[in-house]
């Protein structure tokens, strides 16, 4: 198949023929559908939260005061920050700037995983209190507390396990400038990791008050 | 040119072995073939299941199945024909294989994430299947899962319900592959308004999977963290709320019916024309239809639930929606029955199966509205009614339209033909069996006769006894159509580029179609049914250049 392959009209003009090997807007489209299925998911969690959180208005704002928001907030700032240094890489990478472009990457791997150091410090703090879903002091407290502690988790974890996929989409993006499968004028895979740290940091951004800041 | 069985491109580079060839393949065609060599003896098993449970039906009282298994009989039927057969269904078998084909392009956007689709769909078969031989039995939940039922039962729901997740997560990316491939690989010169109508179908179905399915992904995985962590969002003992559950599902599970017709709904409107020799009737109107049904079809699942407790508001609500929504379907109809008006009818096999599912889809969907209204809902809800609904829409709709599709694209998967007087004996069989299976359900189910029960009241014996019969009628059919297919590859002629005088671009190239489909790819100036004096307008020379 040649680069430019042209397709003919009666008339006989040429019309490019798209090609399904390297297809960058197709890719970059491709990536936004999937963040589609990921928002509809997340979607249906919030729903669960914004109805229990309308059944359980007093709960829920006394269950929210015994997260340290302060633990959070730093999260929240640790996030803010990596989809900065995470768009820049990219930013850089399409300049040539490939050195800067991968300190960048290995800036924004290490942030998420401190990201996820504090979430685990967070949850060990909860679990070794007994604070967890199915514990039997959990489960002795109210209704609104199981719940929201249930849901806590779930989303928290389920948002963790995004950021674990961050890292390694982000490992990955790393050998792929080694190999060079990413380069200056091929950059896709990159711009999209970037789009997906970008959703993922976005989730946080609405997680952090729902969780963090309903308590009185 | 060899055909895409002679030659392949794989995921890993060249193999010898002609096993890893296929497994490892990334050409849609035989991705689309590896979907139908694992989904129809799944079909074939739940079809098993069936008969089983219509044998045990046959008279009142117990004869051979305990209760116990007869509710994991109906939740494996109900899980294997949904979750593992006709979710993937049309859109993984026969849209893997021919939207390409249409839309004059080489392979899917992402021909590797094609094939991990397919991978995940074989775990996911394997996950659901394992249940069968380990634990305490299959799910026994019904294919709902209902909470809190779900999360008590003894029975091994975890994997089913696994399962299911993974099967969504296949889905999910095979949309999402039809959605990027339907916008960015469409022949220079194919606007949206200008695709065949089997690709609007497909289209609209890619949208309902990229956005309904990760809601009922979401809600299965807090069933299974319900059941090993005990996190209690769906159980009533710590405040959950077991009405959400129901919510959360069909707010998937009633746009999955539209997932499962829509494809179906394409494959009519592609036979239609090509076995009455002209133009279809109301293009545009079909095309948007289908987008219409997709959107729509998205707002009305509480119609599930106007038993469950829900306020009177929000039924009246989702009673109008359930109405509206048999507006495009209507014009569809319409549409379909205005295309035959003078037409030249050839009633082949592919012609005689779609005819059939227009007959049958419109009972279903009649009886869709009886159980969309308020009041009757209430006295029909959860009896055979409801089932027999249900069957007539799947089963007489979707699935008639699947094997239409089957026999119509048959010479082109193949480059075979199969015996057209078989063929026709295939269907009457069907079609009779049947409607003889379940149109005296619907009376059952009127006076009053439950589903989902493994027993039943005397006074109901003979319309069980006469669905009886038809059950037999039908596999008597299904069998006729295999053996027909079987024949067809062993001895069939020779098939030709267009046995049908067909006129979409699939129709152009070799029957089996080459690895990459065209040599060339068309310009597309014309609208895609185009008909003169019986014959297709569009011609093309060897280079793909028009000539007339």
């Amino acid at each position: 198949m040649s680069e430019h392959e042209m397709a003919y009209d009666r008339q006989g003009h040429p019309h490019p023929v798209p090609d399904f090997h390297d297809d960058y807007g197709g890719e970059k489209f491709g990536l936004w559908v999937f963040l589609m299925t990921e928002a509809m998911m997340f979607g249906a969690l919030f729903l669960l939260f914004f109805i229990n959180l309308y059944r359980h208005t007093g709960a829920f704002g006394a269950a929210s005061a015994d997260l340290n928001v302060w633990l959070g907030g730093t999260n929240t700032v640790i996030l803010l920050v990596s989809t900065y240094t995470m768009g820049l890489a990219t930013l850089m990478m399409r300049r040539g700037r490939t050195g800067a472009s991968k300190r960048l990457l290995w800036g924004t791997a290490v942030m998420a995983a401190v990201f996820l150091g504090i979430k685990a410090f967070e949850w060990s703090v909860d679990i070794h209190h007994g604070i967890y879903p199915g514990s039997g002091i959990l489960d002795a407290r109210d209704d609104g507390t199981i719940l929201f502690f249930g849901l806590y988790f779930v989303m928290t974890g389920l948002h963790g396990l995004h950021v674990i996929a961050g890292i390694a989409l982000m490992a990955w993006v790393l050998l792929l400038i080694r190999s060079g499968g990413v380069r200056p004028d091929h950059t896709i895979v990159m711009k999209n990791v970037t789009l997906y740290w970008d959703f993922v940091h976005l989730v946080w951004i609405v997680l952090f008050p729902m969780f963090y800041m309903i308590g009185a | 040119m060899p055909s895409f069985y002679r030659e392949t491109q794989t995921v890993f580079g060249t193999h010898r072995n002609p096993v890893l060839q296929w497994i490892f393949t990334t050409d849609h065609k035989r991705i689309a073939l590896l979907y139908m060599g694992v989904m129809f003896p799944l079909f074939f098993l739940a079809v098993g299941a069936a008969l089983t449970m219509r044998a045990e039906l046959f008279f009142p009282g117990a004869q051979f199945l305990q209760a116990q298994t007869y509710n994991q009989l109906f939740t494996f039927h109900g899980v294997t024909m949904i979750f593992l057969f006709i979710v993937p269904g049309i859109a993984a078998a026969l849209g893997n294989f021919v939207l390409p084909l249409q839309l004059g392009a080489r392979d899917l956007s992402f021909p590797r994430l094609n094939l991990l689709s397919w991978w995940l769909y074989v775990i996911g078969v394997i996950t659901a299947l394992s249940s069968l031989v380990t634990g305490h039995g299959f799910a026994d939940t019904g294919w709902t899962f209902y909470a809190p039922y779900s999360i008590r039962t003894d029975a091994h729901v975890l994997s089913t319900l696994s399962a299911a997740f993974i099967l969504g997560l296949s889905s999910i990316l095979t949309g999402l592959n039809f959605i990027v491939t339907i916008h960015r690989l469409r022949a220079p010169g194919m606007t949206f308004f200008k695709m065949p109508l089997f690709v609007w179908g497909l289209y609209a179905t890619a949208w309902i999977q990229v956005l309904a399915t990760p809601v009922v992904g979401i809600t299965l995985l807090l069933v299974i963290l319900e059941r090993t962590l005990g996190v209690g969002i769906f159980d009533p003992t710590k405040g959950g709320d077991p009405i959400l559950y129901e919510h959360l599902f069909w707010i998937y599970s009633h746009p999955a019916v539209y997932l499962m017709i829509l494809p179906g709904f394409g494959i009519v409107s592609e036979v239609l024309p090509v076995f009455t020799r002209r133009t279809i009737f109301g293009y545009r109107s079909i095309a948007v239809s289908s987008a219409s049904i997709a959107g729509i079809g998205y707002l009305v699942w509480g119609h599930h639930m106007f038993t469950s407790g829900m306020s009177d508001t929000a039924r009246i609500v989702f009673s109008f929606l359930t109405f509206l929504v048999a507006i495009p379907t209507g014009v569809k109809i319409f549409d379909w029955v205005a295309t035959l008006y003078k037409g030249s009818i050839v009633l082949a096999t592919p012609m005689l199966w779609i005819l059939g599912s227009i007959v049958n889809f419109t009972i279903g969907g009649l009886t869709g509205l009886t159980l969309g209204a308020l009041g009757t809902d209430i006295h029909l809800h959860d009896t055979y009614f409801v089932v027999a609904h249900f069957h007539y829409t799947i089963l007489g709709g979707v699935i008639f339209m699947f094997l239409g599709g089957l026999h119509y694209w048959y010479p082109k998967i193949t480059g075979k033909r199969y015996d057209e007087i078989r063929g026709r004996i295939a269907f009457g069989l069907m079609f009779v069996g049947f409607n003889t299976l379940w149109f005296p359900m619907f009376i059952a189910g009127f006076l009053g006769n439950p589903r989902r029960y493994f027993d039943y009241l005397p006074p109901f014996t003979l319309y069980h006894q006469i669905a009886g019969v038809g059950a037999v009628l039908v596999a008597l059919g299904l069998l006729t159509v295999l053996y027909n297919f079987y024949r067809g590859l062993r001895d069939g002629g020779e098939a030709g580029p267009n046995p049908w005088n067909a006129t979409t671009l699939e129709w152009h190239i070799p029957s089996p179609p080459p690895l990459e489909n065209f040599s060339k790819i068309p310009y597309v100036d014309f609208d895609p049914y185009e008909y003169e004096n019986g014959e297709p307008v569009v011609q093309f020379d060897a280079d793909f250049r028009r000539v007339r």
